[in-house]
This record gives structure tokens, sequence and C-alpha cells, in this order.
């Protein structure tokens, strides 16, 4: 059997060290081959997702296996199911992508590509892991390319930002550390139950059947949460994001919105939720009230910034609001939806940026005001600009519309309120992207600068027209995708005890049930 | 007496043609660029002709089935397969949908003809025509969809269409704000379609027609009054109804025919669409009916007042297009009996509102883009073709007999007065007088009197590129009414009875004859004091500043916009800005606060902030060497 995963996890590795290794003053060689070893990595992915068989019965397909730390039970083991897989696409796909778009870089050329190959192969290790030891490092590793990313190549305050972005991520991640520490602990007291040697397990299978008493799965839950919590951002813990994807260089605020963001959601779906259930279900109203706050309050702040990336980053925290009210609601529309919106952001926020980056190559501003007119000079950016806006938006017949009305659908069928307070965010959605459409595409041209915009040139064409097939053809058929998330949330409702609420009609006999606020 | 419905066959199952032509069309346009300059136009008319003509081809084989037989559904593929959640993307064709298709295809191509001619000299006509060619698929869509949730597709992609076409020179920024304002309306109107899509699926496990339909007596009145109120919200907004019809007016920045498509003849009237379509829902609710009804007759009576003292050509027509479909939401409102009656009124307005659309674009073809009716006049003389067309419209409008106009909207004053509702009935008739009192008003300010027309301007009849539809909708305008009436067999109303049911007509005591004698002499009355006010006396240039209150009111669109300004947006804005201030000084000054705390002093925090690597680096050792040493210490035990 081939390893897939380990080549689409090492394929970038060695085209990092091979684009370090390009002699000094060829960057345009550098460029190549980080761009060939990314197509690579992505060949790669498609074969694995060619050899996985979403009818099959088991939970983890294409696992591999190896024995690493003996003397902790650490092992190098991966796998994937069909999130994870879908997430590791999004990688690969966006990863040739942006290394496309970063064409123009002109400074600290070879470090700037290697450091997104490196983070390729670390978000990558992030998704397929199946050993918690494992997984802590590759989140570890995620943190230090992409600071490098942010704190050298980014904008004015780019130190700021990438102190930040790391301090936040580090904290949050040793609590997770000690959460993973203590599931450690038990597996060593429960090691004949749970099939453990006596030097305890990482193993991610294993350590599911631990017996957790409820309190000791609340504080160890809470450990995962604060981790993946600021990852995502959940509302209160959003207030790097802005910063670190203002400042980040296009790639990185591309990899940062579409990826990296996820990891956080992915979390949610693969660690805290089935490693300790009982908690999982204490805090679920909670998780879907912070949820929403994070729709509503992210639409509201995204609408008034002044700065373009300063506002799609909010929108990221409205959109992400979406997922963790999704995946929290427990139902199985609600479940698919908010996995299908973990792909559907990373290419509508994903095109958002790049067409941002367009902007910012041709006129060095992320200032709205700046802007003005630009779909008269650049019909093409313009175009691209609402087509992304509108799958932002959710405009039904794109990739968006999709995943939240699953989420709306899933989040109504047991809780009213929060379903009709998360649906008053397509209004906002829609103020928050016409409103910057408006401003910086439409109107009088207000600038002598707008006036000598070239439009899209060729590889700029490149880089943006499979982001927009893919949210062209995952709004009309999103079929692929669901059929290979549907068996994975069905496991984690599984996991809850978490089942699909018959519809009202069928529930009573006779007239139906009158609508009930709250459990149904 | 439900419709069987049977899967299609022959020319049935080439239904997604409709949708996809078109849909290649716009594709081809935008994509082509600049290459499809010649001939994009006339691609794209060729596809609207297309469709019309399979559209036609489909109404055939329907109307050769067996009465209640006449139910296609094509399957083209599952759309969101979830649990128990399974949406199919079904098309169905049915009479209802057919008569829309018909209507849409019909009056798009026409609009497709006049916009060769109308949109000549324009730099971006192929664009117009990839957004004329995206409407029809996503018109057609709407109208063949078999659920909930492709109807709502349908219904949001004619929304960005028409945010297309409103914001089509939007250069202008008044264009690129109406087009804003247009979309944001709709969707307050999408949060009740949406919530009431969703309470549908949650209440019944599935959102197709047929098993929502079939299951619907069984609905609690509170259920369905919910869900029925919710699809009433989405209606109002996208047939700008009150009290979601601001957009309406200011769409008019858009090129006039795309108003007359979208703005007049189709897209507006999904909302009347959409609660026929749900009839069944509807009749277990009659809070919900009298509702419809009540938002029905308030849009009649303030889309005709504020009609009344508008200059501008298009926000005259703009007004009365809401007033008018006010009159089909009270007809629909009104139960089984009337359902029929509505769609008549949508089609016979479908026809005259266009033709006068239309008719407008040539009167400002003519005169350089001039919309203000106080500078116009006698056009009668320099354009006759317009002219006598869009006399025909006015004749259809104010409902002289036997024009098409008289007999939708004679049927829905005659329920209204059979149902025993006579302040409806009153209301509505008064709605009559001030319809024919705005549309003489436009009359004797553009086509009759003196000359107002600056001297500069050489007032010229248009193309026949562009007069060519008009007199095809004149002769709709003036025949249609009677041709779909003809006969008891022959008549819409019988051939909406598979999708509506029979029911008899509610018979009064007062014969029909009688009303109908009423109702023209209330529109006599109507159009005789706008000949006395603007025939008799000089229309001045500049429009009067001296005006009684109930003028001045109407000229301030009764208030709507400036309420919704100062209790909606305003404070939302407020609200967003406060946000900003609580996110920046708030949740970050208490995270730079605590770890200020944590660091001792801020100036270590500075120290911390200075952001050399080495120092993280030493933080990301520190953690793991801490790391290990938990391990090390659980090995020793």
């Amino acid at each position: 059997m081939t390893p897939w995963i380990t080549l689409t996890m090492a394929i970038p590795a060695v085209g990092a060290l091979a684009v370090a290794m390009a002699p000094r003053d060829n960057d345009e060689l550098a460029k190549r081959i980080a761009l060939g070893f990314s197509l690579a990595a992505f060949v790669t992915s498609l074969a694995l997702l060619a050899a996985y068989d979403s009818g099959s019965d088991a939970v983890f397909q294409l696992v591999e296996d190896h024995p690493w730390i003996a003397q902790f039970g650490i092992h190098y083991k991966v796998g994937v199911d069909g999130i994870a897989l879908a997430m590791v696409l999004l990688t690969t796909f966006l990863t040739p992508i942006v290394v496309l778009a970063s064409w123009r870089q002109a400074s600290r050329v070879k470090s700037f590509f290697a450091l997104f190959l490196v983070l390729e192969t670390a978000m990558v290790g992030v998704f397929c892991a199946l050993d918690l030891f494992l997984f802590y490092v590759f989140f570890e590793a995620m943190l230090v390319p992409m600071y490098f990313l942010i704190g050298v190549y980014g904008g004015e305050r780019r130190v700021y930002a990438a102190v930040k972005f790391f301090l936040y991520t580090l904290l949050a991640g040793l609590l997770m550390l000690v959460s993973i520490l203590g599931l450690y602990f038990m597996s060593r007291r429960q090691a004949g139950a749970i099939g453990a040697g006596a030097e305890g397990t990482f193993d991610y299978e294993r350590l599911l059947h631990l017996s957790i008493s409820a309190g000791t799965a609340k504080v160890l839950f809470l450990g995962f949460f604060i981790a993946f919590a600021v990852k995502v951002p959940v509302f209160p813990f959003h207030t790097w994001l802005p910063d670190a994807h203002t400042e980040a260089p296009t790639g990185g605020s591309v990899v940062l919105a579409a990826v990296m963001l996820k990891i956080g959601t992915f979390g949610f779906l693969r660690y805290a939720i089935p490693l300790f259930p009982s908690a999982a279900r204490y805090f679920a109203t909670t998780m879907m009230v912070l949820g929403v706050v994070g729709i509503i309050y992210g639409s509201l702040v995204a609408m008034v910034q002044k700065d373009v990336k300063r506002l799609v980053a909010y929108t990221s925290v409205a959109h992400l609001g979406f997922i963790v009210l999704g995946i929290f609601a427990f139902t199985r529309q609600s479940g698919a939806g908010g996995v299908l919106y973990m792909v559907n952001h990373g290419l509508s926020t994903g095109a958002l940026f790049l067409v941002i980056g367009f902007l910012y190559e041709r006129r060095h501003t992320r200032l709205i005001e700046e802007y003005g007119g630009v779909q008269s000079v650049t019909p093409m950016l313009a175009g691209a600009f609402l087509i992304a806006g509108l799958s932002s938006l959710a405009l039904p017949g794109l990739n968006g519309f999709v995943s939240e009305f699953l989420v709306l659908v899933g989040t109504f069928a047991r809780h009213r309120v929060l379903g009709v307070v998360a649906t008053l965010g397509i209004v906002l959605a829609a103020l928050y992207i016409l409103i910057a459409y408006q401003r910086t595409m439409t109107g009088p041209i207000t600038n002598d600068a707008t006036r000598q915009m070239p439009d899209l040139d060729l590889r700029e064409k490149v880089v943006i027209a499979p982001v927009l097939m893919l949210i062209l053809g995952l709004g009309v058929y999103p079929r692929p995708v669901l059929d290979l998330v549907n068996p994975a949330v069905d496991r984690m409702l599984d996991r809850v005890e978490r089942h699909e609420p018959a519809p009202t009609l069928d529930r009573g006999t006779g007239a139906d049930a009158t609508v009930t606020i709250g459990e149904g | 007496m439900a419709l069987e419905t049977h899967a299609a066959t022959g020319i049935h199952s080439l239904l997604w043609l409709l949708i996809a032509l078109p849909l290649a069309g716009a594709a081809t346009l935008l994509l082509g660029g600049r290459r499809t300059n010649q001939w994009g136009h006339l691609l794209a008319t060729g596809i609207a002709f297309a469709t019309f003509v399979l559209a036609l081809m489909s109404f055939v084989k329907l109307a050769g089935f067996d009465e209640h037989a006449r139910g296609a559904v094509d399957h083209l593929f599952t759309y969101l397969p979830v649990g128990g959640l399974e949406v199919k993307a079904d098309l169905f064709l049915d009479p209802l949908s057919s008569a829309f298709t018909l209507l849409v295809t019909g009056v798009g191509t026409l609009v497709h003809v006049y916009s060769i001619g109308y949109m000549e000299h324009d730099a971006e006509r192929r664009r117009f025509f990839a957004y004329l060619n995206l409407f029809l698929a996503s018109m057609l869509l709407l109208v063949l969809a078999a659920n909930y949730i492709l109807v709502y597709v349908g219904w949001e992609l004619v929304g960005v269409s028409s945010y297309l076409l409103i914001g089509f020179w939007s250069h202008k920024h008044s264009a690129a704000t109406a087009a804003k304002k247009a979309f944001i309306t709709n969707r307050v109107g999408d949060v009740g379609l949406s919530i009431a899509v969703v309470t549908i699926f949650v209440t019944f496990g599935t959102v197709a027609f047929d098993e929502v339909f079939a299951n619907a007596s069984r609905l609690s009145s509170g259920t369905a009054t919910a869900i029925c109120l919710l699809l009433l919200l989405g209606a109002c907004a996208k047939s700008a109804q009150f009290p979601l019809h601001v957009w309406l007016p200011d769409a008019m920045e858009g090129p006039t025919p795309a108003s007359a498509l979208i703005h007049a003849a189709t897209m507006v009237t999904a909302g009347v669409y959409l609660i026929a379509r749900s009839h069944p829902l509807f009749e277990m609710s009659q809070t919900a009916l009298n509702l419809v009804t009540a938002v029905g007759i308030v849009t009649v009576l303030i889309g005709g007042v504020i009609a009344c003292v508008q200059d501008d050509i298009k926000k005259v027509l703009a007004y009365s297009t809401i007033s008018q479909i006010g009159y089909m939401f009270l007809a629909v409102g009104m139960g089984p009996g009337a359902y029929p009656i509505a769609v008549f009124h949508l089609l016979t307005h479908g026809f005259f509102k266009a033709l006068m659309f239309m008719g407008a674009g040539s009167v400002m073809h003519g005169l350089h883009d001039e919309t203000d009716m106080r500078r116009m006049g006698a056009l009668r003389k320099a354009m006759p073709i317009t002219y006598i067309t869009f006399l025909a419209g006015w004749l259809a409008i104010i409902g002289a007999p036997p024009f098409a106009g008289f007999f939708s909207k004679d049927q829905i004053l005659e329920t209204a007065f059979a149902d025993g509702n006579y302040l409806l009935w009153v209301l509505g008739l008064l709605g009559a007088g001030i319809t024919a009192f705005y549309m003489t008003r436009l009359m004797c300010m553009t086509f009759w009197g003196t000359s107002r027309v600056d001297k500069d301007v050489h007032a010229h009849e248009s193309p026949s590129v562009m007069t060519v539809p008009l007199m095809v909708l004149a002769v709709l305008s003036v025949v249609g009414g009677a041709v779909l009436n003809l006969t008891p067999e022959g008549s819409l109303t019988h051939w909406l009875e598979p999708v509506f049911g029979h029911s008899e007509h509610a018979k009064s005591g007062v014969s029909p004859y009688i009303l109908s004698v009423v109702t023209i002499a209330v529109v006599l009355v109507g159009a005789y004091t706008a000949k006395v006010m603007y025939l008799d006396r000089p229309v001045e240039r500049t429009a009067p500043e001296n005006v009684t209150p109930p003028v001045r009111w109407a000229r301030k669109r009764l208030y709507f916009d400036s309420v919704y300004e100062s209790v909606l947006m305003r404070p939302g804005q407020y609200l967003a800005r406060a946000l900003v201030f609580f996110d920046g000084r708030g949740i970050d000054g208490a995270v730079n606060g605590a770890a200020a705390l944590v660091g001792g002093t801020s100036g270590r925090l500075r120290r911390v902030q200075t952001g050399y690597v080495r120092s993280y680096a030493l933080g990301v050792a520190g953690g793991a060497m801490l790391l290990v040493a938990g391990l090390v210490l659980v090995a020793a035990r």
C-alpha cells in the first residue's frame, strides 16, 4: 500500500529543503521549485482521495502506524476520515495557488516560499495525526512558519500582529498540552481496559475508550476548548485575528483564513467532542450562544471597518460563528453544514484575500476610501471580487449558501431562537459585502491612480480561476463533499448520543405539535 | 382532486434547457469579453427566443394531457443529501408554472429585442445582455422549481440579477446605492423566506411541493400561520409591497428595458407566485390570508397616492407597479375562488406595464434621456407609434372596456363585493379612481397638451427594433384580457383549475354589470380630474412649491424612507461603531491589561512585544521541555 498521507506530508517538507538549497541568486528557480512541489503534494492528495472509500465502515482509512518514542507509547500514526480528507484537499489545493499568487514577492524570496511549504506539511500533519502527541507537535509547529510570515513579510504593524498571534496560540496550546497529558496519565491507569501497554498511549482511537468521570471530562474539555476557541476564533478570543490577517502578506492571510482557522473547528470535531461527549453536551448551549454572538458581532464590526482586509477578517469571525453553531447544534444537517462551511469559507474568504492582494499590488493601500470606481477600470478584477463576495454572503447557486442553509436548518430543528437570531446574519452579510463592493468598485473614480490600474494578467487569472470554479461547482453540486463528510458527522453524533429530530407533523397524532422553543 | 404528476417525457424532459441555455448565454458573454461585442446581443436575443419556443412547445404538450394529469416533473440530480433532508434538483411544469414560463420568456424576448436598439450606443451593451440572460435563467428556475429550496435559489438569483441591472451604470453613485438598497431590502424578506423554508422542513420533514401540500391539511393553525406570515414577509420584499416597497422606485436607476422586464412584468410578481403556489398552506390560516389582503389594499393606496405627485415618468410607473401588485395580493388573499384572478391580473399587468415602461424608454430615447414629465408634452406628434401603443397601455391599466385591465381588475373588485367585503370593495374602487388619475396625468403631461421640451432637443420616434415590441405588447394589452376570458372552457381560470381546484364564484345579489358601471364611473371621475388639472391648465416646468400638505407628504414618499433611516440605519451604525470601540478598548484592552499584570509592569510587556524571535523560540523550547519533563516524571513512577 502506498503511504499517500506520508507522501503528501513529506513532499512539501522536501520541497522546502530544495528551495532552501537553491542557488543564492536564483529566486526564479526557487519559486518554480516551490510551485512544483506544492503541485506534487496536490497530486498525491488526489491519489489519497482516490484510495479513500467513502462507502467503507472503517472510521479511519489509509492508516499508517509506526512506533516512535516507545517508552511513552508515542506512535507516528496517521489516517483520515471524510472530514480530515476534505481539509487536506483544501490545504493542498490552496497551497500552489498561494505560491503562484506570491510570485512577485521581492525580498527574501527563498525563505518565504520555504516557510509556506513547511507550513503545508504541518497543516496536513495536524489533519492526519491519529496520535495526540503527534498532533500537538504539528499544532505547535504550524505557529513557527506563520509567525515568520507575518513578522518578517507583513505590513507596517507586522511585529505587533505576529507576537500577538504567537502568544495567543502558544498559551492556548499549552493548556491543551495539559489536557493531553491528563489523558495520557489516565491511559496508564486504564491501560488494560483500553488495550494499551503499561507505558500508556497517545493513540487517539484507544483514548476514545477511556472512562472519564464527568467532572474530569469538563476540565479536560476546557483545555482543548481554549486551544481551539482561540484558533477558530470564538468570540471573545478573536482579537488576535484582525491584526494577524491584516498584517500578513496575501498568501499568509489566505492560508490563515482558509485553513488555519479550520484547525480550531476541526479540533472540536475530532478531539474535544468525541473524547468528552458528556462535557460537549454540557457546554453545547454555551458554545452555540458564543457562535451566534460571533455571527452578529463579527458582522456588525466588519460593516464599519475602513481597512478592507480588516473587514474581511471580521467576516471570518461571523462565518466561523456559523460553523461553531452548526457543530454544537448536534444535528446531521447542522453538522454536515458546519463541515461543508469549513471548506466553503476557505474558498470564499481565500478568494477575497487573493483579490484584495491583487488590489494591494496595484495601489499599495488597504484603505477602502482610497478606492472607488475600480469596476470601470478593471472589470475582471471587480467581477472576481463580486463572485467571491456573493459566495461569502451565501448567495444560492454558490457554495456558501449550501453550508449556511444546512447549519440554519439543523440548528432550527432543535433551537428555534438561536436559529432565528443566526438567520439575521444573512442581512448583515449582505450589508458588509455590498458596502465593501460599492465603496471600492462602483461609483465615480475618486483617485487618479485608480485610472492606471491594469486588469488581471494571465498569472492572476490562473490564480483566481480554480477557486472561483470550485465556488460555482460546489454551489450547484455540493454532493461530493457531503457524501465525504456525512458518515463522519453521523459518527460524531452517535458519540454524543444526539439524533435527528423527527418532523413535528409525525411526532404526535393528528395535528402537529405547535412550534416549541428550545430543545425538541 | 390533487393534480397527478408524472415523469417528464419528450419536450418536457428538455425543461432544464430553459435554465441552461440563458445561463450558457450569460457565461459566454461575460467570459468572452470584448470579443463577443459584435454578436453578443444577437446571441442573447436568440437564446431568449429559443426559450420562448421551448416554453410554447412545453405548453402545447401540457395542454394535450388530460386535465388532471397536467403535471410533469423533470428530475435532474440530487442537490442536498443530508440525513432526512434530501433536496432534489427537480423542475415541475404544471398549468401555473407553464403560464409563468410563457410570460417570462415572451416578455423576455421582446425586452431583448427592444434592448438591441435601446442600448445600441452603450459601450457595455454586451454586459447588459449577459445580465438579461442571467435573469431569464434565474426567473425560470424560480417558477419551475419543484421544492421550496430550489425556489429560494431562483428567488435569490433573480435578486442578484436585479442588483446587477439596477447598478448597471454603477459609475453613478445613485445607481450603485439603489442596487444595494434593493438587495438589502430583499434580504430582509429573505430572512422571512428562509425561516419559512426551514420551518416547513422541520414540520413536514421535506421541502418538496407535492409532499408538503399533500400533508398541509394536518397542520395546526398556529404553525400554518407562522409559515405563511414568514412566506408573506419574503413575498412583500420581492414584490415591493408595504412595508418593504421602498426599494422599487429607486430601482428605476437601472436601464429602462430592465425595469420593464424585472421591475414590472416578471420578478416583482414572484411574491404573488409564491403565495399562489403555496395556497394549500395559506388555506390552513385565515389569519394569513386576511393579512395578505390587508397588505394588498394598503399597498394599492400607498402606491397610487405617491404615484399622483411624481414628475419622473419612470417613478410614476414604478409606484403604479407597486399599486397594481397590491391588487394581485388583494386578490390572492381572498381565497380559492380568487387565485386565478390574481394570476389573470398578473398576466395582463405584465403586458401593459412592460409596454408602458418600454414606451417610457422610447420617450427617453427620443428626448436624450429626459425623464421629467414637466419637460415633455405634446409628444403624440413627434412619436406617433410610441403614443398609440402607450395609449393602449393607458386604456388597459385604467380598466377601460374591453382592454386587458378591464377584465382582470373588474373581477378582483367583483369578487371583493361578492364576498360581502364592502370595505375592501370601496377601497379597491378608490384605488381604481386613483389609478385613472395618475395615469391620465401621465398622458396629459407626456403626450398631450403643449410641448415643454427644451429647445435644443428634437424629439424623434425610436427605430423599429424598439417600436415593434411595443406594437406586439400593445396588441396583447388590447385583446389579452378578452382572449384569456373568452369562454368558460377557454379561460385562464379553467386552465388553472387543476392547480387551484374548481370553485364557483360567489354570487352577490347585484349584477356584475352594475358593478362594472360603478367602476367605470369612478375611473371616469379620476381621469376627468386629471384632465382638468393637467390638460386644461398649463403645466409648469418646475414643480410648484406652494402645495397642500397631502401633496407634500406624498412627495416625501409618505416618509417611509426617512423613518427607516432614522429607526434602523442610524442606530445600526451607532451600534456597530460602539462595538468597534468595545472590541479595541474592551476585549483587547482587557487582554493587554491582563498581560501587563502578569508581566508586572507595562514596560516589561513592551519588551515582550518588541518581538525578538529568540525569546519566542525560547518559549517554545520551554514548552517542549515542560512536556518532556512531564513525561519523564510519569515514566519514572
